[in-house]
């Protein structure tokens, strides 16, 4: 644990942060570790947070750990050993070469990428509007809003069903999209970032003569840009995770999301190899793990954001 | 246009009087809306000259909330009172039958109760665990930023890519059981996935994992706004961690904790995945572990055996115990602020 707490490379980055404060501010370039408080109570903390650690990210580093063994090695049983003793891409090669695995990504890609564009081009419309004075009808607007979140997916999902299966689109990754194409949630998120605009800068494009839609497109958008990053990141993580409506409405393999072609891979009858099944799962995580190391302040401002449901 | 008179409310489609000279029409304009000054939005009503100006541009999300939203509600409590098939067919009318059917399905019951169980246990563990984990990670010490990345993967990953991880972890042959047995505190396997009372606590378990990192990042901005002085002078009057996190994180962190306690209520009510992959497309030994999610696709959208009719009636059934559980949290909240 020693190891850790002395950690040369944090120190280091430490040191960078504090070299990079304002000069006033800049007393010493290494803060001591004794400036993080009595060395017991740091130990305890270091010791807790490696506990949980190991909780949390353990079995995801296992998944990834075991899909880098050749077919020499165990997964499991009493011989399994943690580390793979020789590592090979094989079982990614495989999984490429045994399932339709671009298939899968090009359906989750396009739902994804139909959910993302209609959320927020309608959403930034829809709350552009609710950001502005009363209208005429704007209460009956709002309580339709608020009323279509208040029942949740699973409940009406029967009904929603029959009505993709009326427009003919089961087994249709579009007939996965339609449903979700603008949610509540994210009109309300745009909502609360236009408020936020002032008022006063609106006031001045519209005495140099900006129009609604030049207002919206060239003053307001441009300011809401952490809330469209937050309404994409939201959107693009519900869509690539999706299940349940994913298994309601998807029949064949041709049009299989990604996590619905994982889950079969586990209990097909084809009994597939465990590290070709981890290592599809690694694929599947890839691209939300890029995006969070991308922008993941904007992944925590969205955990907020998803309760301000006022 | 400052010198506007106050708007004329309730008067239908309202014309504002554009007070601008030598600009017929007010310089109507298409896509343009003509608003009042600042003066008069504090009165309260802008005045579009085209009424439908905001509809227009509300239409995709009023259309969206409507047909994939409130309709298909309205349609569920239709469709309970039905005999619908999933693929389709004439449908009639069966007055209360399915309402009495549900009465009397213990299959119905199994998978309320198994639902209310699973909010009964995983809200209050859900409320207080990611507050713990907030806490340890709040102070900025060399690395926190890792660990809070590290903390919050398991959001990332989807619910099917975790449910394989734990699958694999759980089972017989798994890694958990191979250590119990290798540090001899076990001989025989313990039957995480053939069990349906240990698939039940795994998929809470798995639900609670999934959901840690969440909702610390919650609660770390919670944190943010209780008050430092508190802590310093408690911890200067003698006041253990312990304590202070009883007397001090908790009350200021209050609202917060009853927000969590909603959202993870509705949450749990919801569940499905983690049984499916935990417990099989069966979802448990003969179905044991199906919460009500589970069961209304189960009933009504089997292709063969499907009864939508049937399914909308437990559909309505979700509906009303979630609406119960977000009533009951309004009225706590509302006892808990006065």
């Amino acid at each position: 644990m020693t190891t850790a707490v002395t950690d040369p490379a944090s120190a280091a980055s430490e040191a960078s942060e504090a070299a990079e404060a304002p000069p006033a501010k800049r007393r010493r370039l290494m803060p001591r570790w004794r400036d993080y408080g009595r060395p017991r109570e740091l130990i305890v903390r270091y010791l807790l947070l490696l506990f949980v650690l190991g909780i949390t990210i353990g079995p995801l580093v296992w998944q990834l750990l075991s899909s880098l063994k050749g077919v020499g090695e165990d997964v499991f049983g009493p011989n399994a050993s943690l580390f793979p003793s020789d590592p090979t891409l094989r079982a990614y090669r495989e999984v490429f070469a045994q399932v339709p695995v671009w298939t899968y990504i090009r359906n989750s890609v396009a739902v994804a990428l139909l959910s993302i564009t209609s959320q927020l081009v309608f959403s930034t419309l829809a709350g552009y509007m609710l950001s502005k004075p009363s209208w005429k009808g704007k209460k009956l607007v709002w309580v339709l809003l608020m009323a279509s979140m208040m029942f949740p997916f699973e409940s009406i999902m029967v009904s929603l069903f029959l009505s993709i299966r009326d427009l003919g689109l089961v087994d249709n990754v579009v007939g996965v999209w339609l449903p979700g194409f603008v949610a509540a949630i994210n009109v309300l998120i745009m909502r609360a970032a236009f408020l936020a605009v002032p008022r006063e800068i609106e006031d001045a494009a519209m005495l140099d003569g900006a129009g609604e839609w030049k207002r919206f497109r060239y003053l307001y958008l441009p300011s809401a840009w952490g809330a469209i990053l937050v309404v994409t990141i939201n959107t693009f993580i519900s869509a690539w995770d999706d299940f349940l409506w994913p298994l309601i409405v998807l029949r064949t393999e041709d049009h299989f999301t990604l996590t619905l072609g994982l889950s079969r891979l586990q209990s097909s009858s084809f009994g597939y190899d465990q590290r070709i099944v981890m290592a599809g799962s690694v694929i599947s995580v890839i691209p939300v793990l890029v995006l969070f190391v991308i922008t993941q302040r904007w992944f925590y401002k969205g955990v907020s954001s998803g309760a301000v449901k006022l | 246009m400052t010198t506007l008179s106050p708007p004329t409310k309730g008067s239908g489609v309202a014309v504002p009087r554009d007070p601008r000279p030598g600009e017929p029409n007010g310089g109507r304009r298409l896509l343009r809306a003509i608003r009042p000054g600042p003066s008069a939005d504090a009165g309260g009503a802008a005045l579009y000259r085209r009424w439908w100006l905001p509809w227009l541009w509300m239409s995709p999300a009023i259309i969206g909330v409507t047909v994939f939203g409130v309709y298909p509600f309205l349609n569920t409590l239709l469709l309970s009172f039905t005999d619908a098939k999933p693929l389709g067919g004439a449908a009639s009318f069966v007055g209360l039958d399915n309402y009495t059917r549900m009465l009397g399905d213990s299959d119905f019951w199994l998978a309320t109760r198994n639902s209310v169980l699973y909010a009964l246990i995983v809200v209050p563990l859900m409320v207080l665990l990611p507050l713990t984990l907030a806490v340890l990670v709040e102070k900025n010490l060399p690395g926190i930023g890792f660990f809070r990345s590290a903390f919050y993967t398991p959001v990332l990953a989807s619910s099917v890519v975790v449910g394989l991880s734990w699958q694999w972890l759980l089972s017989d042959q798994g890694l958990v059981n191979t250590w119990l047995q290798k540090a001899h505190i076990i001989r025989e396997a313990i039957p995480f996935l053939s069990d349906s009372w240990l698939i039940l606590i795994c998929a809470m378990g798995l639900t609670l994992w999934k959901g840690l990192g969440w909702y610390m990042i919650f609660y770390l901005a919670a944190l943010g706004n209780v008050a430092k002085e508190l802590h310093e002078a408690a911890s200067v009057d003698g006041a253990g961690a312990i304590r202070r996190f009883w007397h001090i994180t908790m009350p200021g962190v209050r609202t917060s904790m009853m927000l969590v306690g909603t959202l993870t209520g509705i949450g749990s009510l919801r569940v499905f995945t983690e049984i499916y992959m935990l417990g099989g497309s069966t979802g448990g030994p003969g179905g044991a572990d199906r919460t009500l999610p589970f069961y209304i696709r189960d009933v009504a959208l089997d292709p063969l055996t499907g009864n939508a009719g049937y399914g909308s009636a437990v559909s309505v059934a979700l509906f009303v115990l979630t609406l119960g559980l977000t009533l009951l949290a309004q009225r706590l909240t509302k006892e808990d602020e006065s």
